[in-house]
């Protein structure tokens, strides 16, 4: 049975400002569910390099100073170049923590292994008690992800931790971009290996398409979003609404199973980030493009660096380099790859076989292992290093590629082969990764002799591939960060750039409330058997039936349930006692139920066979009015409703209503 | 008909006649049809059937009998309209009563065998064919053939409806031609009584409120106006104009296609000078059509010789006006000039472009196409808006890749529209190479260079934009030297020269073989035109292109390494493939780009390479590359000895050319009359010998394969001409021992090639020369390799063997 629900109370919280590292807080249902925890590293942008070895070149840059000359910030902030930075441990721009008490979250959901990288702040510092849901993959190469920024940040101890420049008064008169730095204030040191398990031991895993029950209230399930091993999207359903939260997707054909889209359909609302920070760049063009200058700049004997994080594209950019490398003439180049995690990384891709596409699948079967890099280590073409002291410096030869993190280039073994290389011509950096500025990352190392190429490959879904999923999906409303629903401002022309659908998306920032339009409101009611038997419908229409009912409604659990009304108690003449289980409403009796609609010609006749003339018809936007102008009356016919408006007469007004009457049904 | 093929045939008719025998192969029965088609052609078909009743017994057969299959009954019926196509033969099957069998109510029209298309098909192409002469529109009068013919207009098969629709053009242009021999025009009364029967239906179906009705009937007149060129047409079209008007008064039009299709057909015969009206009537259904479907009526009209320019004004607008449109979306300031100066402005408006992406980018992709064909003819519309059309190439362009800004909201959806759309984008670098035709303004050019550097340079280049964006590169290059055909380029051409080396370099390693094919095959062609001039050499020379080039050799892709092949022998041909050298790095000894190729040819596995290699060779003989040059006699007997064991057919006659150059250096030019002095021809002769020309030449003349054994006998008969004029004395007495070679010559004619032809004295080859009928050998070449095959009497054959082997299978079966 079926209830209409006149609460509307589904609200978004939204934690983060950046649409690809979402953090949302979604109130449905009474639970209260946090959608991914991304952590913004862009802050890190405005910090000194950490370098592994002492770097004569950065220990010696000049302390800055105000105008007048003021040098007391100088031990915090340094030039480079005409850019000024914080020499400090890099820190990170959390969530917004005021918005909503985050202890209140019930569960948090993990989109993919990007967006789950604040988890230690909130799940260790907020008082969160709930349970976090995110795939095995998920699970195991986030913690690769925070195991190797821990390492990088924790190896190069820094005595220093830079905070005068953060006073807001002090803020207002450094140069951009740390003027302009928002919340820094709340900004992170990186938390501790033990945080991290901590945080991840909050985690339960799940499967694709598993239906997980939350307080009896709402069922999430997570489905593939083709965008990294593990992806997920996830649904978020009652009875009657349905929650699709799309993050990270993508519909290339990559090593992932594909995203599933069909589970996506009759949402009331579809929560969209996580899409393609290139819009304009296809990625198959910038594999291309990676491919070209990479064998240009080793066949002139440079090296080439890529910056890059130890899971994701880097898979398909072997892929791509097993293919390519033997047609190039480059079999010869060795490429290293260096992490801390690095190993690790190289083989959970290969055991995570049912969450790879099918091609890939099916080479289990063989057995074969589903990615090609596993012959590249075989033949020695390509090696694998946790950092570069050790074997690394043993074996280094160039002119080489080599894939290192961390791609904001400033922590991380990347940041050694920058100061390596960065002088000659010779040399390449190339950047794939989509997630910085590669102008803002280069800034520190100014000058820079070598080549630098931006290729970023970002697979998730584009504004084409957008449109083409909604119309297939069809949601009732889409929810978007606000970049989303205008075009980028360095191409405002570009109206292809941005969510185009109907209804306008709903547009959210940091820090906003949103109210979520739901258009069905409903509870689903269950009815106890002894008071379904007693119930006599009647047949209003071929195949419909009514029957009133008088329960009481008993709600528990986010259960609801219609029990027969306790018998009235014979008043016993003594003191009433009331208790509250007794307290049940009063049943009246009932006016007699009404239904039908009122044919307005065979209305209008009837009125005049009863001797009412001069009758006029007005159609409106809801029924008809029917004026009896003589009688000065009017009788206003709705879908809903009919009025009989006349003078104090009564007796007009009650023949006129039996009139009516005679058109419909009364049970 | 020869005696053998007369001997075979009654045979054939039984089996033909005989249900239980069915023909297996459907071909046999067209080539079976052809041949009584050109018998017929070449006599009497009376005398046949006379010398011949097995096939009049056959016909019979095929009206009687029931359960002939479909195919055979098809056969018999286009069989009997092949014989009565003469009037004599005709009338002598009439008296049969055998053609109101066939081709009326009694024979297959009521029976059950109709249901077949292939029935229906035949009965259609037999009438055709039947249909020649007086005796024969009586019979279709007379018949009520033509009503059926008028219902089949509307058969399911298409092929019979089609055919139907040809039937009835052909039986009115009869019709119309028989009687009206030196009338002209007559009124429709006149007309004979098929034709009026036939122009009555035409102008019913006209009336139609059925559309597949009112189409026929627009097919038949198509057809008719195309092919009938009597002055009766104008008769007709004074008769239906009217009709054809009221189609395009209706709304919406009726097949607005077919109707576009009736009035260039109408346009392009004889009405026009007679009904000058016709042009009216174009000109209100240009302006009545939608502008995707007045392109194509619009392009026809412009391709027309004679027409009133007011009309030529108003197609060419109808073309332009997509792409003022998208000027118009781009255009900041009104002020700048557009396509259709003094037009309605509503006319340019943007919101006139269809609103849906698929209709949009179809409407501007075919002005495009219809431009681009329009542009190198003579009747081109005068003057050609040439600049605004490069402004108009170069903003399609730029919205295509982003670039271009739009005006308003309304070009900012045909932005959104045309971003990415690798459609309009392969249209456009089509239309802007053929615009490289004629002049521009430099700043235009400039521009167009500068969208061509975007296209070539942005990685989101598809492969085939990528190739076209090339292609028209290279165009306006070309079209950019100064003076014109001088290798000198405009300053501005020259800087986009050097860029697009410095793009090429990164494209020669791109993962996509495409891209690298086309990027070998531009820079082949940018050497072949200024690898002689001094400032594109020094870029060359300074970047990594020779190097790259040279490696792509031993790229996996095959296409790719012919195409490097190419380029290989074009930079080395202008001595741009020198070996690296400088202090740091002293040159390392490379294999020569002869080497290479040689390794290549002998050893590649695929043909397309070893073919360029061929070519090259060739090229590089013809023009006396360097390296050939120190010994071009070890340089062709090393090619020819590679090229003669090769599988590929085409690298053999690709040897042949090359030894045809050979030749050509040593005694002349073919095609001069002149003998070469016989001090030449022994110096020559002697030269051949050492490059065992002979042993190619003569191997490649017993080739399997024809063209190469073609070209063989084309190049020994050079070499007999000019080595041994007719006339010159064949020295007495000391003829040489040729015995040896004819022995092996006989040996490789029946396919024994084992064996070598041993060293030759240029006596000897010339006794051989002179002792071959090469003229003989030649005419057998021209013949296809299965002219035995082909004959009659192999056909009549070969269908009764098969069915013999039918029969044996059925033996065997039980």
């Amino acid at each position: 049975m079926e209830q209409r629900n006149g609460f509307m109370g589904h609200f978004q919280y939204c934690l983060s400002g950046h649409p690809t590292l979402p953090c949302n807080v979604l109130k449905f249902k009474s639970t209260t569910i946090m959608l991914d925890c991304g952590l913004d590293m862009t802050s890190t942008l405005n910090f000194l390099p950490l370098p592994l070895v002492q770097s004569p070149r950065l220990s010696s840059l000049p302390g800055w100073s105000l105008k007048d000359g003021n040098a007391f910030l100088d031990k915090e902030l340094k030039e480079c170049s005409g850019h000024v930075f914080v020499d400090s441990v890099p820190e990170f721009c959390l969530p917004e923590t005021e918005l909503i008490d985050l202890s209140t979250v019930d569960v948090i959901l993990i989109s993919n292994y990007h967006c789950m990288m604040a988890l230690p702040y909130i799940t260790e510092h907020t008082g969160f008690t709930g349970t976090v849901y995110a795939t095995e993959p998920t699970v195991q190469i986030g913690r690769l992800l925070m195991e190797e920024l821990v390492n990088f940040i924790e190896r190069v101890p820094k005595a220093q931790s830079a905070s005068l420049w953060k006073n807001k008064d002090i803020q207002r008169l450094l140069p951009s971009p740390l003027k302009d730095a928002v919340e820094v204030s709340t900004w992170r040191r990186c938390y501790t290996m033990q945080e991290v398990n901590s945080a991840l031991s909050k985690i339960q895993l799940v499967g694709y398409s598993q239906k997980i029950e939350l307080f009896g209230a709402v069922q999430v399930t997570p489905l593939s979003s083709g965008y990294a091993l593990g992806s997920s999207n996830w649904i978020i359903q009652s009875h009657y609404e349905k929650v699709s939260y799309v993050s990270g997707s993508s519909l290339l054909t990559t090593h992932p199973q594909p995203m599933d889209q069909a589970s996506l359909k009759n949402s009331d609302v579809l929560i969209l980030t996580g899409l393609t920070q290139i819009p304009t760049a296809n990625p198959d063009g910038m594999v291309g493009e990676f491919c070209s200058n990479l064998a240009l700049t080793v066949r002139n004997g440079g090296n080439v660096l890529v910056p890059c994080y130890p899971s994701g594209v880097i898979y398909d950019l072997l892929e791509c380099l097993y293919q390519y490398i033997d047609s190039a003439g480059l079999s010869s180049i060795p490429f290293y790859f260096i992490s801390p995690v690095a190993n690790s990384s190289l083989e959970f891709s290969q055991i995570f076989a049912e969450w790879l596409c099918h091609n890939k699948q099916t080479k289990v079967y063989l057995p074969e292992p589903p990615f090609p890099h596993a012959e590249l280590i075989q033949t020695n073409k390509l090696k694998h290093y946790p950092s570069i002291h050790g074997d690394f410096s043993n074996d280094f030869r160039q002119p080489c590629v080599v894939f290192t993190g961390h791609p904001s280039l400033r922590f991380g073994d990347v940041v050694h082969f920058m100061e390596l290389w960065g002088k000659s011509s010779l040399n390449t950096v190339i950047f794939t990764e989509p997630d910085f500025s590669y102008l803002e990352a280069l800034a520190p190392y100014q000058p820079l002799a070598m080549k630098c190429v931006y290729c970023p490959i970002d697979t998730r879904l584009n504004f084409i591939q957008v449109s083409k999923l909604l119309k297939e999906v069809q949601p009732l409303h889409v929810v978007c960060p606000e970049q989303y629903t205008q075009p980028p401002p360095a191409q405002s022309h570009r109206m292809d750039l941005m969510v185009d659908c109907q209804p306008p998306a709903m547009s959210y920032r940091r820090a906003e409330v949103l109210a979520l339009p739901f258009k069905r409101r409903y509870e689903k009611i269950e009815i106890m058997p002894e008071l379904a038997d007693s119930l006599v419908p009647m047949e209003i229409k071929p195949g419909i039936s009514l029957a009133t009912v008088s329960a009481v409604l008993r709600t528990k659990d986010n259960k609801h349930v219609l029990q027969p009304p306790p018998r009235p108690t014979q008043p016993t003449g003594g003191k009433k006692r009331k208790r509250a289980s007794d307290d049940i409403p009063d049943c009246k009796v009932l006016k007699p139920l009404l239904s039908g609609s009122i044919p307005v010609d065979q209305f209008v006749q009837t009125l005049e066979k009863h001797g009412f003339s001069d009758i006029k018809v007005e159609d409106t936007a809801k029924g008809h009015i029917v004026l009896l102008q003589e009688a000065e009356t009017l009788i206003q016919i709705e879908e809903d409703s009919t009025h009989i408006i006349c003078d104090d007469d009564e007796v007009l007004r009650v023949r006129l209503r039996d009139l009516v009457l005679k058109f419909l049904q009364k049970f | 008909m020869d005696p053998e093929c007369a001997r075979l045939l009654p045979a054939l008719c039984a089996v033909l006649a005989d249900p239980r025998q069915p023909v297996a192969d459907d071909t046999c029965l067209e080539k079976l049809l052809d041949w009584f088609k050109a018998v017929t052609e070449a006599g009497s078909s009376l005398l046949l059937l006379q010398e011949h009743p097995c096939l009049v017994e056959l016909l019979f057969h095929a009206l009687r009998a029931q359960d002939l299959s479909p195919r055979t009954l098809s056969f018999a019926l286009r069989l009997a309209g092949v014989f009565a196509a003469q009037e004599n033969c005709f009338q002598h099957l009439q008296q049969g009563e055998l053609l109101p069998g066939l081709f009326g109510e009694p024979g297959p029209l009521g029976a059950a065998a109709w249901v077949a298309p292939s029935v229906r098909s035949g009965w259609i192409q037999g009438l055709r064919s039947l249909a020649q002469h007086p005796s024969a529109l009586r019979f279709l009068a007379n018949s009520g053939a033509v009503d059926t013919i008028f219902s089949l207009q509307g058969d399911p098969s298409l092929f019979v409806a089609s055919a139907a629709g040809q039937l009835l053009v052909h039986i009115l242009d009869l019709a119309m031609r028989e009687p009206a021999e030196g009338r002209v025009c007559p009124q429709a009364w006149d007309w004979p009584v098929c034709a009026r029967k036939i122009v009555c239906h035409l102008e019913d179906c006209l009336r139609s409120d059925a559309a597949p009705r009112v189409t026929q009937a627009l097919h038949v007149l198509t057809t008719t106006f195309g092919h009938c060129h009597g002055l009766w047409t104008q008769g007709l079209w004074v008769q239906l104009s009217p009709l054809v008007a009221c189609l395009l008064e209706k709304d919406p039009m009726p097949a607005p296609h077919t109707l576009v299709d009736l009035l260039l057909s109408v346009a392009r015969s004889s009405v026009p000078s007679s009904d000058p009206g016709l042009w009216e009537t174009v000109a209100q259904t240009l302006s009545r059509l939608s502008p995707t479907q007045a392109g194509p009526l619009a392009a026809g009209i412009l391709k027309l010789q004679d027409c009133p320019q007011a009309l030529r004004i108003q197609a060419f607008n109808v073309l332009l006006q997509p792409l003022a449109c998208v000027l118009e979306a781009a255009t900041q300031a009104p002020a700048t000039p557009g396509l259709l100066e003094g037009a309605a402005g509503d006319l340019m408006a943007v919101d006139t472009l269809p609103p849906s992406k698929s209709a949009c980018v179809g409407l501007l992709c075919s002005a495009l196409a219809h431009l681009e064909l329009l542009q190198p003819l003579p009747q081109r519309p005068s003057p050609w808006p040439q600049a605004p059309l490069l402004a108009a190439a170069v903003t399609i362009l730029r919205f295509c890749n982003g670039s271009a800004a739009p005006s308003s909201e309304a070009g900012g959806r045909l932005c959104t529209m045309l971003v990415g759309c690798v459609r309009v984008q392969r249209a456009a670098l089509d239309f802007l190479g053929v615009l490289s035709q004629g002049l521009g303004p430099q700043e235009l050019v400039t521009q167009v260079f500068a969208v061509l550097l975007e296209y070539l340079m942005s990685p989101d280049s598809s492969p085939m934009v990528l190739k076209k964006a090339f292609q028209a590169t290279l165009r306006w290059l070309l079209s950019s030297a100064m003076p014109p055909g001088c290798c000198d380029l405009e300053p501005c051409a020259q800087l986009v020269l050097g860029e697009l080396l410095a793009m090429l370099q990164k494209r020669l390693c791109s993962p996509c073989w495409e891209v690298r094919d086309s990027g070998l095959e531009f820079l082949t062609q940018v050497t072949r035109h200024w690898g002689g001039q001094a400032s594109f050499r020094q870029v060359l020379l300074a970047s990594e292109l020779p190097e790259l080039t040279r490696q792509l050799l031993q790229d996996p892709e095959s296409y790719v390494r012919a195409s490097a092949v190419a380029a290989v022998g074009q930079l080395s041909s202008w001595g741009l493939l020198a070996a690296p050298s400088s202090p740091e790095q002293p040159a390392i000894p490379q294999e020569t780009p002869l080497e290479a190729l040689l390794l290549i040819l002998t050893t590649d596995s695929e043909g397309f390479p070893r073919r360029a290699v061929m070519r090259v060779f060739t090229e590089w003989l013809r023009d006396g590359h360097a390296e050939v040059a120190e010994d071009p006699e070890r340089f062709v007997a090393q090619v020819l000895r590679a090229a003669g064991k090769d599988g590929d057919w085409e690298v053999r006659v690709q040897g042949l050319e090359l030894a045809l150059v050979f030749l050509e250096r040593l005694l002349g030019p073919r095609g001069s009359s002149a003998a070469a002095p016989p001090s030449v021809t022994a110096r020559a002769l002697r030269a051949l010998c050492q490059v065992q020309l002979f042993e190619f030449a003569f191997r490649s003349l017993f080739d399997c394969d024809r063209p190469v054994a073609q070209k063989s006998c084309d190049l020994l008969l050079f070499l007999r001409a000019t080595a041994t004029p007719p006339g010159s004395p064949q020295e007495a007495g000391d003829r040489p021992n040729v015995a040896s070679v004819e022995a092996a010559l006989r040996r490789w004619r029946a396919g024994e090639q084992g064996q070598p032809l041993g060293e030759l004295a240029p006596e000897a080859i010339l006794a051989v020369l002179r002792s071959m009928d090469l003229e003989a050998l030649r005419d057998t070449l021209a013949k296809s390799s299965d002219h035995v095959e082909r004959s009659p009497q192999s056909l009549l054959q070969d269908m009764l063997a098969t069915v013999g082997v039918l029969g044996d299978n059925e033996a065997d079966c039980y």
